[in-house]
C-alpha cells in the first residue's frame, strides 16, 4: 500500500551503531530552531497569538489550540469565526482547511517504515506533522538511517511547535499592551501572511481562481446575510473556480488531435 | 439542552461516517490517491476560497484594535501589499512590510 | 436554533472543532499508508469513542423536552426504546422488526397517556 515515491530512492546511509534517542531528539529540535522555517512560524504565530487576544479567548486556550491544533489556517478560522459562527459551520471549514494533511502524512510514512516501528510510534510523528515540517522532513529525513528518523521527525516537529508556542505567547502579551495603532497593525499581520503566502503557493489557475473568487465572494456572501458564510463562499467560489479548470482543461483537450 | 436539527446531522457524521470513511478510504486507496483527481482538485479549490474568506472576514469584520482603522484604509493597505509582493520578486516578506507601513500611514492620516 | 460556542464552551470547543477534524486528516493520511490494522489500539479507540458519542446523541434525541416528541411523557419514550431494542434481537437482530415494535410502542404509549 505504498505510495509511489515522488523523489528518486536515495542510498541509504551506511549502518552505524543506534545513537541514544535524546541525541537524535536534540539533533532535530536543534535543526528546527535554526531552520528559516522557525522564523516565519514566530512571525505568523505572533500574528495568531494577537488575534486569539482581541477576540476573547485566554492564554492558555490559544497555547493549547497550538498545541493540539498545531495549523495556523486552521487555527485563524477558528478564532475568526468560534465566536461568531455556528459549530457545525466553523467544523466543516476547519475539516476542509486541513484536508492536506492526508497526502502529507500519507507521502511521509513510507519514511518511517523500518523494523520495530509499531503503528502507535507513527502517532507522534502524524501529529506533528505541518507544511514546515513536512517540508523538513522530507528534505532531511532521507540522509538519515532508518532507525533514527521517528526520533529526529519528532525533534523538528517539537522545535517548530515551541517556535509557534513562544510566538504566540509573544502575540498575545503584545496585542494586550500595544497603543491602539500597534495593535492594529498586529492584527493586520495574519490576513497578510496568509494573503502571501497562499497566492505564492498557487501556481495553478485553479487555485489563484480559487482565491481571488474567495475574496469577492466573502464579503458579498457576508453581507447578504444568509448564515453559513463562510462555507457557502468556500463551496460557491471553490466551485465556480473548479468549472473553469475543468472548462479549460476540455478546451486545450480539443485542441490537441 | 434543547434538540434540533443539528442533532441528526451529528448522529449522521458521527454515525455514518467512522464506518463509511474507511470504506472511501479503501477506494481511495484501489485508485491510487491521485494529486490530480477530480474530487481532490475541487476540495482544494473550495479549502483555498475559504482562506481567501477568513482574509476578507478578517479585514472587513475586524476585531478590537482593527475596527478603528477605517474599512478603506485596511482595503487599501491590503491591495497595497499584494502589489508589492508581486513586483518584488514574489516576497512575502516584502508584501507583508509594505501593506504593513501603508496599512501604519493610512491609520495616521485617514484616522483611527 | 444553532449550536454555537457558548453552547459547549472554548474547551470542547478546541477539542470537538479545533483538534478532531485535523486529527482525522492525519490519522487517515497514516491508514492509508500502513492499512488499516483492525486490532490496532487507535482504531480501537476511535471506534469506541464514535460510538460512545452516537449513543449519547441518541440518548438525547431520546430524553429531549422539546419537539414534539416532548409532548410524549419520558417513560413511554424509554420504555417503547427498549420494546424496538427487544423486538430487534428477538427477531434475530433485524433492524426493521426493532424499528417498527418501536415505532409501535411509541405511538400506542402516545395515545394512551394522552397526546
Amino acid at each position: 500500500m505504498e505510495q509511489p515515491q515522488q523523489q528518486p530512492p536515495q542510498p541509504e546511509p551506511p549502518q552505524q551503531p543506534a545513537r541514544p534517542w535524546p541525541r537524535v531528539f536534540f539533533d532535530g529540535y536543534a535543526t528546527a530552531i535554526r531552520s528559516v522555517f522557525f522564523y516565519v512560524l514566530v512571525g505568523n504565530y505572533v500574528g495568531l497569538g494577537a488575534l486569539a487576544f482581541e477576540f476573547g479567548f485566554s492564554f492558555w486556550w490559544m497555547a493549547a489550540s497550538t498545541l493540539l491544533i498545531w495549523a495556523a489556517p486552521a487555527q485563524v478560522i477558528l478564532i475568526s469565526t468560534l465566536t461568531t459562527s455556528a459549530l457545525v459551520e466553523v467544523a466543516l471549514a476547519v475539516t476542509l482547511s486541513s484536508v492536506r494533511f492526508l497526502p502529507m502524512v500519507a507521502s511521509l510514512i513510507p519514511l518511517f517504515n523500518a523494523p520495530g516501528v509499531r503503528q502507535r510510534d507513527l502517532l507522534l510523528p502524524m501529529h506533528f506533522t505541518a507544511i514546515s515540517v513536512w517540508v523538513e522532513g522530507m528534505r532531511l529525513l532521507p540522509a538519515r538511517p532508518r532507525g533514527e528518523r521517528v526520533t529526529f521527525y519528532n525533534g523538528l516537529g517539537s522545535g517548530l511547535i515551541s517556535g509557534a508556542i513562544i510566538g504566540g505567547a509573544v502575540g498575545f502579551y503584545l496585542a494586550a499592551r500595544l497603543p491602539l495603532l500597534l495593535a492594529a497593525t498586529l492584527l493586520f499581520f495574519t490576513p497578510m501572511a496568509l494573503l502571501m503566502s497562499t497566492a505564492r503557493n498557487a501556481r495553478a489557475l485553479l487555485d489563484r481562481l480559487a482565491f481571488a473568487l474567495g475574496l469577492v465572494v466573502g464579503p458579498l456572501v457576508a453581507w447578504l446575510n444568509f448564515g453559513l458564510d463562510l462555507m457557502w463562499t468556500g463551496l460557491i467560489a471553490g466551485s465556480i473556480a473548479y468549472l473553469v479548470h475543468r472548462w479549460r482543461e476540455a478546451k486545450s483537450m480539443k485542441a490537441t488531435p | 439542552m434543547t434538540v434540533e436539527l443539528h442533532s441528526y446531522l451529528i448522529l449522521i457524521l458521527v454515525g455514518f461516517l467512522p464506518s463509511e470513511v474507511w470504506r472511501w478510504l479503501g477506494i481511495a486507496l484501489g485508485r491510487g490517491l491521485d494529486e490530480q483527481s477530480e474530487i481532490i482538485l475541487w476540495v482544494r479549490a473550495v479549502a483555498t476560497a475559504l482562506i481567501a474568506a477568513v482574509v476578507a472576514r478578517i479585514v472587513f469584520i475586524p476585531p478590537g484594535a482593527l475596527a478603528g482603522v477605517p474599512l478603506s484604509v485596511r482595503v487599501v493597505a491590503l491591495a497595497v501589499g499584494f502589489f508589492a509582493f508581486l513586483f518584488i520578486r514574489r516576497s512575502a516578506f516584502a508584501g507583508v512590510v509594505v501593506g504593513e507601513a501603508a496599512l501604519v500611514f493610512g491609520a495616521m492620516m485617514f484616522g483611527g | 436554533m444553532k449550536l454555537m460556542l457558548q453552547d459547549i464552551g472554548p474547551w470542547f470547543a478546541l477539542l470537538l472543532i479545533g483538534f478532531l477534524p485535523n486529527e482525522i486528516w492525519r490519522l487517515a493520511g497514516v491508514v492509508l499508508v500502513r492499512g488499516l490494522d483492525e486490532k490496532s489500539q487507535i482504531i480501537i479507540w476511535v471506534r469506541a469513542v464514535a460510538t460512545a458519542m452516537l449513543a449519547g446523541v441518541l440518548a438525547q434525541l431520546i430524553l429531549s423536552t422539546s419537539g414534539a416528541l416532548a409532548l410524549i411523557p419520558v417513560g413511554v419514550r424509554i420504555g417503547a426504546a427498549c420494546i424496538g431494542f427487544a423486538a430487534f434481537l428477538i427477531a434475530r437482530r433485524s433492524v426493521f422488526a426493532g424499528i417498527v415494535a418501536g415505532e409501535l410502542s411509541v405511538m400506542a404509549g402516545a395515545y394512551w397517556f394522552g397526546v
